[in-house]
């Protein structure tokens, strides 16, 4: 029997968000039936275009049916370009970690989402413009690469486990090695020089934190001088955010930014974070 | 929670008169079967009468019975076993459906730079007995093939194969784990050289199993050690699960009517009640030459894992061929030997009874399994195809 955590057996049992949307913004669906699993994703947005509404329908597993799930509750209220960050890990880590074998149901749910608002853009993701690597499940060389990189792995199992490549035939094995090679250079030659580091945030962990923190933190100080301020993306460690109200037109806003917002992320979020004027 | 207790292939409740005749082969009588003296004597006397009743419940010679650990053991004896004895023979005829414990000893034989043939079956589980025919080589050194299959239940026909398998003067094994205790046996009249059984399949506990060797069968011991079982396995014989063992197919002797009559009839009742109540349903398997206590069923549109986990949610103890159940990504080697298309494969669902189970029990499956597949087709995205695809609304 798998060891799932009460939080994966919890949004098996009770699945939110379940159904389909009519005449859906964004549409993803991943999957089949012959692979096993399946995720139908649809969204609306509302006028300030996040998402309003989130619905799933899997053909799965119980941690296929629990990622599902989760992932509608973790981008509800997003919009898109925060919610495309979300990654496989964050499901996961939503649901209180997955057993490694079955990694590969938090990354259908990331690839549905991505799916979906590819679909929202009118841009067209098909698997021909890519090396169709395992011939058995139908995995490209674009979604091996970004399992490898998300998820720092390893080895070939590894990346069965989290793409289902390689989890037939076995002929894909050697490519599959190849690539883990190649990406890993690549990382290797990327890192930055080591510096000390808090803990490793996982992407949607820092964008909750640095919500919480402008909540928190930082509005009720502009709200006392009759503005406010809106997050608008977060791209890597830079924030965008815009000036409301008062601060708007505040000769001091370039300060209060660098000073205020930006040292209060610092301190609660992460050192290396840059606050930026989002220009409209 | 009440435990309904209905994956009888994968293990067995071991019988309270099994283990009321172990009990003091744990504590007082202890001694060695091989001693000289007395004490070890009388337990070598035990140990003889419960091969007696192993015997008698196969229909074999007492001396052709060697005690194992398990049927794996007992498997790879016959297979490893009898290779050794023909070294100049590297051809293997087996099916595509075994055990992994012969399965996976095919695999290992085939990296080994043995030949394999592995016979394939139809879409009712069924092999063709001509392929077998035509698969003979004159380096063919075994034929194996398993009784009855553990996922379907489907029974092969064990003796047309050994009558085909005996013109040729060739040894064959068979795999009867899912088989003894379920359909009656004899083989003084059959064509079998070598047969495995496992002691948890009926009632008696894990850690137990037999290779029956006909005599006059070329055998190298497998596991080489003293001079216990006539030198054909070595190892201080397990004298209180051997005993259990003995007691055990005693009783499985006297229920085999029970296991072909009211158990059957419980299977049949279920499988029916589950085909009229839950729509695209279908039975995996030939529904005639089956065993009387399994029936594997495939929902369409919903994937097993899911099922059991709500089953198992209600008490309820089966097993599924499903990709996700075993860690695996493909469904079942066997129910994809068999073509049973994907939409089915992945949603299948093996229920295998034993004397211990009632028609309330079944009652209670029935009650409660057509609003788990109705749930999770209801989360299902091909279901809501299919009803689109047919004109009906979701529901």
């Amino acid at each position: 029997m798998w060891d799932y955590t009460d939080k994966v057996k919890d949004h098996f049992l009770n699945p939110r968000n379940v159904g389909e949307i009519e005449h859906p913004d964004g549409i993803g669906e991943v999957g089949s039936l012959a692979c096993g699993d399946a995720l139908r994703l649809t969204f609306k947005l509302d006028e300030k275009k996040r998402i309003q509404d989130v619905k799933f329908k899997t053909f799965g597993c119980a941690s296929a049916i629990a990622s599902s799930s989760a992932l509608t509750e973790i981008v509800k209220g997003m919009t898109l370009d925060v919610a495309e960050k979300v990654s496989n890990q964050d499901i996961a880590n939503y649901l209180g970690g997955l057993p490694e074998e079955k990694m590969h149901c938090s990354v259908m749910g990331r690839e549905a989402l991505e799916s979906a608002i590819a679909n929202y853009r009118g841009q067209k993701v098909t698997k021909e413009d890519f090396e169709i690597v395992c011939k058995c499940f139908g995995v490209t060389d674009r979604e091996i690469i970004k399992a490898i990189r998300e998820n720092d792995l390893k080895t070939v199992e590894q990346v069965t486990y989290y793409t289902k490549a390689g989890g037939g035939c076995a002929h894909c094995h050697p490519k599959i090695e190849v690539l883990i090679e190649q990406v890993r250079k690549e990382m290797e030659k990327e890192k930055p020089l080591a510096k000390p580091e808090r803990k490793k945030l996982t992407n949607i962990q820092k964008v909750k934190l640095i919500e919480e923190t402008l909540g928190r933190e930082i509005a009720p100080a502009l709200k006392a001088d009759g503005g406010d301020i809106d997050l608008i993306d977060i791209e890597g460690n830079k924030v965008y955010v815009a000036l409301r109200g008062k601060c708007s037109f505040c000769h001091s806003s370039e300060v209060t930014l660098k000073q205020y917002v930006e040292t209060k992320l610092r301190e609660f979020v992460s050192e290396d974070i840059e606050v930026e004027e989002a220009r409209p | 929670m009440r435990t309904v207790y209905v994956d009888n292939n994968a293990t067995t409740r071991v019988a309270p008169e099994v283990l009321e005749a172990m009990m003091p082969y744990f504590s007082d009588y202890y001694g060695n079967p091989s001693s000289m003296h007395f004490f070890g004597g009388q337990v070598a006397k035990q140990v003889n009468e419960a091969r007696e009743k192993v015997a008698d419940l196969l229909g074999a010679e007492p001396s052709e019975i060697v005690f194992t650990s398990c049927g794996t053991e007992s498997d790879n004896a016959a297979i490893l076993g009898t290779l050794d004895s023909y070294p100049e023979k590297r051809h293997l005829i087996t099916t595509r459906v075994e055990h992994p414990a012969v399965g996976n000893v095919s695999t290992y034989l085939s990296r080994k730079g043995y030949h394999v043939t592995e016979l394939s079956v139809d879409r009712e589980g069924r092999l063709d007995l001509d392929e077998l025919r035509e698969s003979f080589s004159d380096q063919t050194a075994l034929v194996s093939t398993m009784y009855a299959n553990n996922e379907t239940g489907v029974i092969f026909p064990i003796e047309k194969i050994g009558e085909i398998v005996k013109e040729k003067g060739i040894p064959f094994h068979t795999d009867a784990v899912q088989t003894v205790g379920k359909i009656p046996i004899n083989l003084k009249k059959s064509t079998i050289d070598m047969l495995s059984l496992s002691g948890h399949k009926l009632h008696s506990p894990k850690g137990i199993g037999v290779l029956y060797i006909r005599k006059g069968t070329k055998f190298s011991p497998f596991l080489i050690g003293g001079h216990q079982e006539k030198g054909r396995r070595g190892g201080t014989e397990n004298v209180p699960y051997i005993i259990g063992l003995g007691k055990a197919c005693e009783l499985a002797k006297n229920h085999l009517e029970d296991e072909n009559t009211r158990v059957k009839a419980l299977r049949d009742y279920l499988e029916q009640k589950i085909l009229e109540k839950i729509p695209n349903t279908l039975v995996n398997g030939d529904p005639v030459h089956r065993l009387p206590n399994t029936v594997s069923v495939s929902f369409e549109y919903v994937e097993g894992e899911s099922i059991l986990l709500l089953l198992s949610d209600l008490g309820i103890c089966a097993s599924s061929g499903s990709a996700c159940t075993s860690g695996s990504l493909e469904p079942s080697h066997v129910l994809r030997a068999m073509g049973v298309p994907f939409t089915a494969a992945h949603g299948s669902i093996r229920f295998s009874l034993s004397i211990y189970n009632t028609k309330e029990e079944m009652d209670y499956i029935i009650g409660h399994l057509p609003p788990i597949i109705q749930r999770l087709r209801d989360i299902s995205p091909f279901w809501y195809d299919y009803l689109k695809s047919q004109g009906k609304k979701s529901s």
